[in-house]
């Protein structure tokens, strides 16, 4: 095929080729234009992404690989590619009216989300450690920014910088562990470091354990968890639920990776550190927001017991745990866009409220979007027949087949721990005298929390394409 | 035989209902009547699709029958639906006392919509429950009841509604979660999570002590058995009445019907085993909580302990394992689902007239209120176990079943029938006989056409099943008499080869 340079095949990249142009070309229009543009450039920037999406699906089936192994195009990548396109996507309709008010027409905020999911695209294919921290650091840059885009408000730039100094540490630390892991394996390709690890030995161990730990850092687990309740809070509400979603797709599939085609070889070593994350991630997520009274806060907690659970999966160290893990992200991607959309449709006099007794009695004010977070909120419970419940099922179900009990039955406890504070909002929406009138929702944030809404509530009907969907794409892995 | 899935249609029928119910818009007076008529006809419609069920049932099987089974999530999980004669009765139970329900609560007058939606759906999850021949379907529809019922307690319940919504919900929880990993090891040890297929795989003994006692912990909560059994006085004091109605008449029935479908034909060795355990509970549970009952100040919480008690001796007669224990077990648990259902509707009755629940605030009712003195007496003798109505042959049976097995048990379990005539016929006392001195009870009316319509036929079913138990006992005998030799045979099996080595 002609379509190649240096000898390297370009086909597989196509899409990430296409992205990187479209951001550049949508920049040059925003540059030369100037603000007037944002609105144009956001629209812009969705479309692309759907274009990209298409693109992405139309990759052919079976694992490509090019540049030498560094970039890998499975059925396990293009899986997480979508989610996190669609991730992306749905935050930047999200994040229309945040972009519409006069004060914050900046276009540059759709163009670092793109930039930020072309990251996520590279990181979600790295073949080695070199492309792995390449997408990783193009995604965080781009996020740092993201995260400090509410110029004027104190608590956003508290974020932006919290989120880029402890982000910078762990990129250290990753760096670190890689170049370990370098030295005593003598490669950098995933293929290369598992033929090359047999046996444990410390030094790789420790390369391992930073690697992991700078993982970790991103889909923020305990113990490198801090960041995330503070930068949740600080952050614009479009901003919080992009950061909940895609680039939590990316980190996921990144370290799924890893463990699993790159040191299959010492299974033992990893797991027990996975373990050790996940029932800490549960239990934290599950008590610490008992006391939470902020909305956003609340979903950071959330987040961080959510990634513990998905990690249950991960920790079983099989193609049922890999599996586990995309029903899981799958599920948890569409369960917290939908909470954010209602979390930004929650506004009284034009101002966005986030305290949760802010929705008192929402349920007679306004009582479809009153249901809507209800039915999501018992989902992220683990509730049957919502979709929460097949995504806990999977994890679950791997991690008893690989007789991780004392994981399991600890997962299950912290889980019924952690329905009471979704409890606790049920409560206040179903139970309580109503706090006032919302005001009314844009059309934008009613179609993706009605999208949302129904793939929780009727996920049973539809499950079983998901799950052979998700099947093979955790089989291309091993 | 059937070309329509008629269980299907009976289960999601509710649905279509609440679904119609939720496209009759409006907050109006006329709105509110539509609802309730929607929600009405919705139930009696199911109740008459459930009616052919029965009509078209081979008792004389112990098969599962009307079977249906579509591909669901791939590897071994199905949408199987199905009854057999254990399931059965549990089905037309539901489906029978829901227009009651609706009936009963015609006179909900905040957020009506809402409030018959989530009746209408929990239906469907009840009925589901009992026709699920998946596990994991199973407990799709077990779990779920506690979303509409955690907002039926909550929404439309009494002064301290919150704490008995959230205790009932994690209560629940919690148990149903360990079930739920008990559910994922039985999947790996047969790769299937069909039931009828996993009757018949055998469970490794060590694998069966565990998901037994998984299983123990989430049906013993439903049931409920002591000492799990504290959510429930809270639950049934704060829930409407008709939510009390469906608590103690079905939702605790799932617990027994757990027991009967999953721990005795899965693990009929850790059956064997723990029967004492269960024994003991049982005991206590029919003595400690007749006795709590005796004590109470509120109508709803004294009937409350009752249940407890009467589910006592259900889960002992089950674990009996004998056919008359088994048998008296199903019989006793329909019995007590009309009589405490028929109690609830009958304290919600007087509630209704005075918006109190306390013993002390009533007397000599039977002056101004002869039919419901009349109809509350027959319900009280059921409760006690009189010959003649369907609570005596219930817990007859079971003390029958237990007694070939276990004299003590059953001896200790008789001191529940005498105290039960202690503290029913005492709460009859307080609250119809007497004079009538309070001056608030002056202008009590009796029963209206609308309650008498509830009632009559409960009272009808519960001297029928008192003299004639037999229809009910029929359609289970057959399965029943399978699951007994079943687990007699594998229990015996067991037992030969400890004496050969």
């Amino acid at each position: 095929m002609s379509f190649s340079t240096a000898g390297y095949q370009l086909a597989p990249v196509l899409p990430e080729l296409v992205l990187a142009v479209g951001a550049m070309a949508l920049l040059m229009l925003g540059a030369y234009r100037g603000q007037e543009t944002t609105k144009a450039v956001t629209t812009l920037s969705v479309l692309l992404l759907i274009v990209v999406g298409v693109l992405e699906y139309l990759q052919p089936a079976g694992k490509t690989v090019t540049f030498g192994g560094s970039f890998i195009v499975d059925d396990f990548a293009r899986f997480m590619k979508i989610l996190a396109l669609i991730g992306s996507a749905v935050t930047l309709v999200l994040s229309t009216e945040f972009l519409s008010d006069p004060s914050r027409r900046i276009f540059e905020y759709s163009i670092l989300v793109l930039l930020s999911t072309l990251g996520m695209m590279v990181l979600i294919s790295a073949g080695d450690l070199i492309s792995l921290y390449l997408g990783l650091e193009l995604m965080s840059l781009a996020l740092y920014v993201v995260a400090a885009s509410n110029r004027d408000n104190a608590k956003s730039t508290e974020a932006g910088l919290k989120y880029f100094v402890l982000g910078a540490l762990s990129s250290g630390m990753l760096l670190y562990g890689a170049s370990l892991i370098y030295g005593f394996t003598g490669t950098v390709s995933f293929t290369g470091i598992a033929t090359a690890v047999t046996a444990a030995n410390v030094g790789l161990v420790f390369g391992l354990v930073f690697l992991l730990a700078g993982l970790c850092f991103k889909i923020s687990v305990v113990p490198f968890h801090m960041w995330t309740p503070d930068v949740y809070e600080g952050a614009p509400t479009p901003v919080t639920a992009f950061f909940a979603s895609a680039p939590k797709v990316a980190a996921l599939a990144v370290l799924t990776r890893v463990t699993l085609t790159a040191f299959p070889g010492i299974v033992s070593q990893w797991q027990q550190i996975l373990v050790f994350v996940s029932i800490a991630s549960m239990a934290l997520g599950a008590f610490a927001a008992i006391g939470q009274s902020n909305i956003k806060r609340l979903m950071a907690y959330s987040s961080i017991g959510h990634m513990g659970f998905a990690l249950v999966g991960l920790a079983s160290g099989t193609v049922e745990g890999a599996q586990g893990v995309l029903m899981y992200i799958v599920i948890y991607v569409a369960m917290t866009l939908g909470s954010f959309s209602i979390i930004l449709a929650m506004k009284r006099n034009g101002q966005a409220v986030e305290q949760i007794s802010d929705f008192a009695g929402l349920s007679r004010t306004n009582p479809l979007l009153a249901f809507f977070f209800a039915m999501l909120l018992f989902s992220l419970a683990g509730i049957p027949p919502l979709a929460g419940f097949f995504a806990k099922w999977y994890v679950f179900v791997a991690a008893i087949k690989a007789n991780l009990f004392t994981l399991a039955v600890i997962g299950v406890l912290t889980s019924v721990v952690g329905a009471y504070y979704y409890l606790a909002i049920v409560k206040t929406m179903y139970f309580d005298e109503p706090a006032g009138q919302v005001d009314p929702v844009r059309i934008e944030v009613r179609t993706v929390l009605a999208v949302a809404g129904v793939f929780n509530i009727l996920f049973a009907l539809f499950a079983g394409p998901v799950v052979s969907v998700a099947s093979a794409a955790a089989k291309s892995l091993f | 035989m059937t070309t329509w899935p008629i269980l299907s249609v009976t289960t999601f029928l509710p649905v279509v209902g609440a679904l119609i119910v939720y496209l009759s818009r409006g907050d109006d007076e006329a709105a509110r009547r539509n609802s309730r008529w929607i929600a009405l006809w919705t139930t009696l419609i199911t109740f008459a699709v459930s009616v052919i069920l029965v009509m078209r049932f081979d008792p004389n099987s112990a098969d599962f029958q009307f079977v249906e089974k579509a591909n669901w999530l791939a590897t071994g999980i199905t949408y199987h639906m199905g009854v057999d004669g254990i399931s059965l009765p549990f089905v037309i139970l539901t489906t029978a006392l829901m227009p009651f329900c609706i009936i009963a609560s015609w006179k909900v007058t905040s957020r009506v919509r809402e409030y018959m939606m989530a009746f209408l759906i929990l239906e469907t999850l009840m009925v589901g429950t009992f026709a699920a021949l998946d596990l994991v379907l199973f407990y799709l529809f077990f779990e779920g009841g506690l979303i509409p019922m955690f907002l039926i307690i909550g929404v439309w319940g009494g002064p301290r509604r919150v704490y008995a919504s959230f205790k009932f919900f994690l209560y629940t929880l919690l148990g149903s979660v360990l079930m739920l990993l008990a559910i994922m090891a039985l999947y790996w040890n047969g790769n299937t999570t069909d039931i009828p297929t996993l009757m018949h795989t055998a469970v490794p003994r060590s694998l069966q002590t565990w998901a037994w006692l998984a299983f123990f912990a989430s049906f013993a909560v439903k049931m409920p058995m002591w000492p799990v059994h504290t959510w429930l006085p809270d639950a049934h004091v704060e829930a409407p009445t008709a939510g009390s109605v469906v608590l103690a008449a079905i939702l605790l029935k799932m617990g027994g019907y757990g027991f009967l479908r999953f721990s005795l034909p899965m693990f009929p060795l850790a059956s064997h085993d723990f029967a004492p355990l269960i024994f003991t509970l049982s005991t206590i549970a029919i003595i400690y909580t007749s006795l709590v009952a005796l004590m109470q100040e509120d109508m709803k919480k004294l009937i409350a302990y009752s249940s407890v008690a009467h589910m006592g001796f259900v889960t002992m007669g089950i674990f009996a394992g004998t056919m008359q224990g088994v048998a008296g077990g199903v019989f006793q648990m329909i019995s007590h689902g009309i009589v405490s259902g028929a109690l609830f509707l009958c304290v919600g009755i007087v509630y209704d007239r005075l918006h109190t629940r306390e013993i002390a605030a009533y007397g000599g009712l039977v002056n101004r209120m002869p039919l419901y003195a009349m109809t509350f007496m027959v319900f009280t003798m059921a409760n006690v176990g009189l010959p003649g109505t369907s609570g005596f042959v219930g817990e007859f049976m079971t003390l029958l079943g237990t007694f070939k097995v276990s004299i003590p048990t059953a001896f200790f379990a008789t001191f529940g029938v005498i105290l039960s005539a202690g503290y029913a016929l005492w709460l009859y006392r307080k609250v119809v006989f007497g004079a009538l001195v309070k001056p608030s009870l002056m202008s009590m009316k009796d029963l209206t056409l609308r309650e008498c319509v509830t009632l009559f036929p409960m009272i009808a079913l519960t001297i029928l099943f008192g003299v004639y138990p037999k229809p009910v006992l029929d359609m289970s005998a057959a399965s029943v008499q399978q699951l007994v030799n079943n687990y007699n045979t594998a229990v015996t099996a067991v037992k030969a080869a400890a004496l050969l080595q």
